[in-house]
């Protein structure tokens, strides 16, 4: 009774298999020309072409800097507090520099002794960036992130500190100036 | 023996056994590359130009690694295994005909490794043999993967055989004869086989499919399933034969659809006019004359073989496997009182029409 049969009956057409067949065999065709002769690809070539992603893509972390290079990062532990995944990991301590005196006009009187993240614990969910009243913690657009080891997963606070702009990584254009 | 006939023997045997395991890599190339275009990627394309230097790279791979056997495997079967597997299609190729007739010095060379009457008995012997491997590899390597996978692969290649062996008994009773020679020459003459007897050259197609273990058939292997199949536990060179006797396999069933069904060696529309314009041009004389017909039935064999390969390529990427009791079923419900149906009209047709 609960059991409905909702399997159709073979058309003799699909019993003959063949037609079937050659139908399947049309399309491989269609699509064997389309990649031999016309070259159209649906995969790119990795290395040497990379996908454009949008600019609102949540790649790894870093830090802003102000012009003194300075971390904005006054390690106020909203980021750590929010991180679903426990991945931020900051030790405060105060700064005596006269560096600190910028960006809104505040002296920062805190910054981060470290700030470490476990990149391979994070899972690019941006609360972090959102949390961050100092627009100091961000997300680049960069996704390759490997690496070799355990510990060079774990981003330092130099790491983070990394030349950027916008949300790209500086290639070259930080050493001219 | 003379020799001169030792001298045609080993430059025929030396054509045939280099041009297909020269075959070999092209096609293990072109079997990746096409499947790439077909699932639209790239495909391999880094190694030598267009990525044709690729089985190469494999060749010198599988050469350096470690040659080792499973503890408990049997020795000797566990090693002849591969062998037969390379052999048995090697030996089935020496009676398909590749040209009718070249003269050497004055003497006719029949186009052909072993010219005998009863060509077609002899590679449905050695299509029988490639069972073997398939047992003898699974068995041999005790594993339970291994085994389950020979298990399946003799039971579908015995039961397609079958229906293989009468289609190929359909068309000797249309040629009225076992060489094939003659075969080429009947269909050169009337019309092709396949034209003629057209349900015998499906069921011969797909058995042959069967046979060789490929896509849609390869539930020996089925890497879903099974790991690897029968071969799992072979690595290295040993492996690499396996992997060339699947592609010799695929040549030599080829060759046989192309001399049982399409002409075989017989020329291609267009090559006639093509031979005598050349013979003509360069005024060859008669000896010339006939080699250059041989030449040009080389070629229009190794056309129809390069469509036929193409095909099992172009197959393998559009079938998924089938389940195995849906290859018993076709296997002995349709193909087999198909192709006995076809044998009984086709004999009453060949007894009406040689009155």
């Amino acid at each position: 009774m609960g059991t409905i049969n909702v399997s159709k009956k073979y058309t003799a057409r699909e019993k003959a298999y063949i037609p079937a067949i050659l139908v399947g065999m049309k399309i491989t065709m269609a699509r064997f020309i389309r990649g031999f002769l016309l070259r159209q690809h649906d995969t790119i070539l990795y290395p040497e072409k990379r996908r454009e992603y949008s600019e609102r893509f949540r790649g790894a972390h870093f830090i802003t800097v102000d012009k003194n290079k300075t971390e904005n990062c006054t390690a106020c532990f909203l980021c750590e507090t929010v991180c679903p995944a426990e991945c931020i990991h900051i030790v405060a301590e105060e700064r005596d520099d006269e560096q600190g005196a910028d960006t809104y006009g505040v002296a920062k009187e805190k910054k981060p002794a470290s700030f470490d993240i476990d990149i391979l614990r994070c899972c690019f969910c941006g609360f972090c960036e959102e949390a961050c009243p100092k627009d100091a913690i961000k997300m680049s657009n960069n996704y390759e992130m490997a690496t070799y080891n355990r510990e060079d997963a774990i981003f330092d606070l130099d790491h983070l500190k990394r030349d950027m702009h916008g949300r790209h990584e500086k290639v070259n254009k930080g050493d001219k100036k | 023996m003379e020799q001169f006939d030792l001298m045609q023997l080993m430059a025929k045997i030396i054509l045939v056994v280099g041009v297909c395991l020269g075959v070999v890599p092209v096609m293990v190339w072109f079997e990746r590359r096409g499947a790439a275009w077909m699932q639209g990627r790239v495909g391999p394309n880094r190694v030598g130009p267009f990525g044709l230097l690729q089985p190469l790279a494999d060749v010198v791979k599988f050469i350096f690694k470690e040659d080792f056997k499973p503890r408990n495997a049997n020795t000797f079967y566990y090693y002849l295994a591969p062998m037969i597997a390379l052999i048995a299609p090697l030996c089935a190729l020496s009676v398909i005909p590749f040209g009718s007739t070249a003269i050497v010095d004055g003497r006719e060379i029949i186009l052909q490794i072993a010219p005998m009457d009863s060509g077609i008995l002899f590679i449905l012997a050695f299509a029988g043999l490639e069972v073997y491997p398939i047992i003898l590899a699974g068995w041999a390597s005790r594993n339970k993967y291994t085994v389950l996978g020979a298990l399946r692969g003799s039971s579908q290649i015995v039961s397609y055989e079958i229906s293989m062996g009468l289609a190929l008994l359909s068309m000797m009773m249309v040629y009225g004869s076992f060489n094939p020679h003659d075969m080429v020459a009947w269909q050169a003459k009337h019309y092709w086989g396949f034209l003629v007897n057209p349900f015998g050259a499906l069921v011969f197609w797909i058995s042959i499919f069967a046979e060789t273990n490929r896509l849609p058939f390869d539930l020996a292997e089925g890497e879903s399933e099974l790991v690897a199949g029968y071969h799992l536990e072979y690595g290295a060179m040993k492996f690499a034969l396996f992997f060339m006797a699947e592609y010799v396999a695929m040549i030599m069933a080829s060759a046989l659809i192309a001399t049982l069904f399409f002409g075989g060696y017989s020329l291609l529309p267009g090559m006639p006019f093509l031979a005598s314009a050349i013979s003509n041009h360069f005024a060859f004389g008669e000896a010339g004359t006939m080699n250059t017909i041989a030449v040009f039935q080389f070629l229009s064999l190794v056309t129809k073989v390069a469509f036929f390969m193409f095909v099992f390529v172009w197959i393998r990427w559009t079938l998924p496997r089938f389940r195995f009791d849906q290859l018993m079923d076709l296997g002995w419900k349709i193909l087999f009182p198909l192709s006995l149906i076809n044998l009984v009209v086709v004999t009453i047709a060949v007894y009406f029409f040689n009155q």
